[in-house]
């Protein structure tokens, strides 16, 4: 087995404080394998991709370490021999293509400056059909009026497919990827992996793919290391880390995703890694961790050999946190409640063009209604037109009896307080001026509240979403993203809503605090009767939460019954292309 | 062409708002407490000589009528005939306007390249020696006003301290500005100094924007030479932001350089303006005025086709 790239003691500081964000990262990949890096945001795999390529961001420095593509060390080079090596011997496909293809440069002109700065082909000749097979090799046109286009002319997937036929035009031996398909639609995600997949095994490439998904990795990854603040936990064959996770973190991980295969409750997980600079000496997850003792603060924990190709980072090592041992089966029987809220033929549009057709569905009490859809299939346009957000729709909305008008202005208090929105981005849906208690009451001065009675409520709803009562007097800034997520839903609940729209809440988190806000909404629609219509693009996270869903595609639902069905026996062919292209890891491990 | 399509939209649209400007003009010099008659024949005039100028201009009419005969006139081409001399207006108006459009030309071709290299410059070093005293220098520079600029300037170099520069232009209106250029150094330089600030902190943060970019960063993991990154994937990006700004600079240095012209004694529409209002010579001011904002929506027009041209999302999206 030929070694493709091999990182050694990798170790990156703040610059300006000498504080660690990497240690101790060790990680070696065969020739045509993959090893994903996983980790949450914030944990550094970002950092360390860069560092593969010797490059830093701004403020960051690369403190000790080697990394070897092939025999080349590649932070040993000179400035201007790390420049050659990037794109040639080791080459980057970043996050956003969007926002990483220059929207002022052709396509064309952008893949051939990469064979260009690496005096790749004889001729201009030589470079134009290597460009062609590039494109060939990715799924894409190679006629000149394509290769014309500017990157916004392209879709998504097109533009990251541009990205990928950049990263391998110079053929080089190592790819690092970094979360290549987040933002795309699972159809598109599903090609651009099978496309990243056959490529890295056909050229004998080393490919770092760096992700916080963990279905995806199952479904690309020969090998998985797991970085939590900065330091690899875990590392071992893709197959050990998710049927035999050693690590806690690792099985906090596991446990937190949704998975489409199966109906599996998820379990969260509160608390954060700490940050560069506020990390202990020993092990940092110690503060999370339930099996936590005492020795576990006195040093990182040397490494632990489960077998030949499985490590582990902990003392601990066998032993399983009892939360995750109690088996949470099927809970949500549900009876059958009386409808709060129903909507019949509603299309919906945007300057007279009619992106919605027909959409009709009914919101039981206590009850969740998953609408799911890839981007553009209008599910968004929905729930803002519940909430009273979206002018342009026609049909009717009928809400405990009473219909409803087209926009929240036009409604009745009534109406507008039993309705509640909470939006995807919690970083953008607060307000940063106000303290988190001011943005809870708001509503409840729009109504009339007087304050003592307010900040009770306040208190209330704080404790309802599992936030200290302290809460109330902190600025969102001073919050991680989950909690300001609860907060975003404290604020909903503070006007005691009948129906509470979730429009994508989840998707800006990491996965243990997705799993905690999850669990967080069941609770409170059990607990309060809340009906819940949970829009999102997350098809296995509908089958933790949701007992009904409908399926939208191109403005109009195509599938509509109880989760289990629709996900585990779908009927429609869309619906099962859909749940083909969503990566598994059940499936994955089978 | 979608791009003839969209100036001669964005052109129409200029004259409206040229139009709305001349509006804005005649009120407000309709309001002046001055009655131009008397201000041509000065205090010591009979009542009927007074009556017969004013028949004669025309000011007996109605307002409305008197405007859109003034802006008929001004759209055939005829300007009018200045109150205090009685000679036609263009014949007073044109040499100074290509003084003007020399000092702006002069002052343009300073300040443009000199601001944006500055700015790229700083954004490059940024936080480094080169960028903080550039900085500080371009804050003092932008917070000091310009007559005060250019009155340190001739004590510098003229009076005071050395004796290397005329303090004041001494070309008539009729004669070519670069017959005098030793006359016309210090009205450029102060313009320059106004200017520069201005644009190069523009720049400056627009590049600064744009290094930090995902593109940029992705081409410098490309293996692209400092070089290329810079000059063909920074700076083209940033460059559009920019555009806007040179041209208000721009208009400002065609048409709003009152004080400075002022200052020097420079024969240009600035003074023109200034001596005008102090005569009391109503078609002067109102055509000056007209023609100082028409600078301004030519120059933002310019801008906003440089910035649609050099982008290619907003090109490619006209229709």
């Amino acid at each position: 087995m030929s070694e493709g790239l091999r990182i050694v003691d990798l170790r990156l500081d703040v610059e300006a404080t000498g504080n660690d964000i990497v240690d101790q990262v060790t990680i070696s990949i065969a020739k045509g394998k993959v090893l994903a890096l996983v980790g949450e945001s914030g944990s550094g795999k970002t950092t360390v991709g860069l560092a593969v390529l010797g490059h830093t961001r701004r403020g960051v420095s690369i403190n000790c370490g080697q990394v070897y593509c092939g025999d080349t060390e590649i932070l040993s080079l000179t400035e201007s021999d790390q420049r050659k090596a990037r794109g040639h011997l080791v080459s980057y496909v970043p996050q956003d293509p969007s926002s990483s293809l220059n929207p002022a440069l052709r396509i064309g002109l952008q893949l051939r400056e990469v064979l260009e700065a690496h005096n790749f082909g004889s001729s201009d000749e030589a470079r134009k059909s290597r460009i062609r097979e590039m494109m060939e090799e990715v799924l894409l046109p190679t006629d000149d009026d394509y290769l014309r286009r500017y990157p916004h002319q392209l879709s998504g997937g097109q533009q990251q497919r541009v990205g990928l036929a950049m990263a391998f035009a110079c053929r080089p031996s190592v790819i690092v990827l970094d979360e290549p398909t987040t933002g795309l639609d699972v159809s598109t995600q599903a090609h651009v992996l099978a496309t990243i997949r056959q490529m890295t095994s056909k050229h004998g490439v080393a490919a770092l793919y760096i992700t916080h998904d963990l279905a995806v990795v199952a479904d690309i990854a020969d090998e998985v290391a797991v970085l939590y603040a900065g330091r690899v936990v875990e590392q071992g064959v893709v197959k050990d880390i998710f049927t035999n996770p050693a690590h806690p973190y690792t099985r906090h991980l596991v446990a937190a995703a949704p998975d489409i295969s199966g109906k599996k409750e998820v379990v969260g997980l509160s608390g954060r890694a700490p940050s560069p600079g506020k990390r202990p000496v020993g092990c940092a997850f110690a503060s999370r961790c339930e099996l936590a003792t005492p020795e576990c603060q006195d040093s990182f924990p040397k490494e632990v050999a489960m077998s030949a190709s499985h490590h582990v980072r902990c003392i601990k090592v066998g032993q399983v946190a009892p939360v995750l041992l109690a088996s949470k089966g099927a809970s949500n029987v549900r009876d059958q409640g009386s409808p709060v809220l129903e909507i019949k033929g509603v299309d919906a549009g945007y300057s007279g063009v009619t992106v919605v057709h027909d959409v009709s569905l009914t919101i039981r009490k206590g009850e969740c209604l998953a609408l799911v859809g890839e981007s553009g299939s209008g599910k968004t346009t929905v729930s803002r037109a519940i909430g009273g957000l979206h002018r342009e729709w026609t049909g009717t909305m009928v809400f405990n009896n009473v219909e409803l008008q087209r926009i929240a202005r036009q409604r009745s208090p009534e109406n507008r307080r039993g309705i509640q929105y909470v939006f995807q981005n919690p970083y953008g849906s607060l307000n940063p001026r106000r303290t988190v208690g001011d943005s809870i009451s708001r509503p409840l001065a729009i109504i009339g509240t007087d304050k003592s009675e307010a900040s009770k409520a306040v208190l209330d709803v704080l404790e309802k979403v599992n936030l200290p009562g302290s809460y109330a007097n902190k600025y969102p800034d001073q919050l991680s993203g989950g909690e300001r997520q609860r907060v975003a839903i404290a604020r909903a609940l503070v006007s005691k809503p009948d129906v509470l729209v979730c429009d994508e809440v989840t998707s800006a988190l990491d996965v243990l605090v997705q799993a905690a806000i999850v669990d967080l909404l069941s609770d409170l629609r059990k607990n309060l009767g809340l009906a819940m219509l949970f829009v999102t693009h997350n098809l296995p996270l509908v089958r933790s939460i949701a007992d009904e869903v409908a399926v939208m595609s191109e403005g109009r639902i195509v599938e509509f019954g109880p989760a289990e069905s629709v996900i585990g026996d779908p009927q429609q062919a869309y619906t099962k292309s859909l749940i083909m292209a969503t990566p598994s890891i059940e499936r994955s491990m089978r | 062409m979608p791009i003839l399509k969209f100036i001669a939209r964005r052109l129409g649209l200029g004259l409206l708002t040229i139009f709305a400007v001349s509006v804005l003009i005649f009120l407000v010099t309709q309001a002046f407490p001055s009655d131009p008659a008397q201000a041509i024949l000065g205090r010591e005039t009979t009542p009927e000589a007074l009556d017969a100028l004013r028949q004669e201009l025309g000011l007996y009419r109605p307002a409305i009528t008197q405007f859109s005969s003034w802006l008929f006139d001004i759209v055939r081409g005829d300007i009018g005939k200045s109150f205090v001399t009685q000679m036609p207006l263009s014949e007073y108006i044109a040499p100074r306007v290509g003084n003007s459009l020399f000092l702006m030309v002069v002052g343009a071709a300073f300040s443009i390249p000199i601001s944006i290299a500055v700015g790229a410059f700083s954004a490059l070093r940024r936080d480094k020696t080169f960028d903080k005293t550039t900085s500080t220098v371009s804050l003092v520079l932008a917070a000091v006003p310009e007559f005060v600029m250019g009155t340190g300037l001739i004590l510098l170099l003229s009076t005071s301290v050395f004796h290397v520069l005329p303090a004041i232009t001494l070309i008539d209106a009729g004669q070519a500005p670069w017959s005098d250029l030793s006359g016309i150094v210090l009205p450029v330089l102060t313009l320059v100094l106004a200017v520069t600030p201005y644009v190069s902190r523009t720049m400056r943060a627009s590049m600064i924007e744009m290094l930090e970019s995902d593109y940029v960063e992705m081409a410098r993991l490309k293996g692209m030479s400092e070089r290329t990154v810079l000059v063909r994937h920074a700076l083209p990006n940033a460059l559009g932001p920019v555009f806007q700004v040179i041209a208000l600079n721009l208009a400002y240095l065609a048409g709003g350089t009152v004080i400075v012209e002022r200052l020097f004694n420079f024969p240009g529409i600035g003074s023109a303006l200034a001596d005008s209002v102090r005569a009391r010579d109503l078609p002067a001011i109102q055509f000056l005025t007209l023609m100082i904002a028409g600078v301004y929506v030519l120059m933002n027009l310019l801008a906003d086709v440089a910035t649609v041209i050099a982008t290619p999302r907003l090109r490619t999206s006209l229709k």
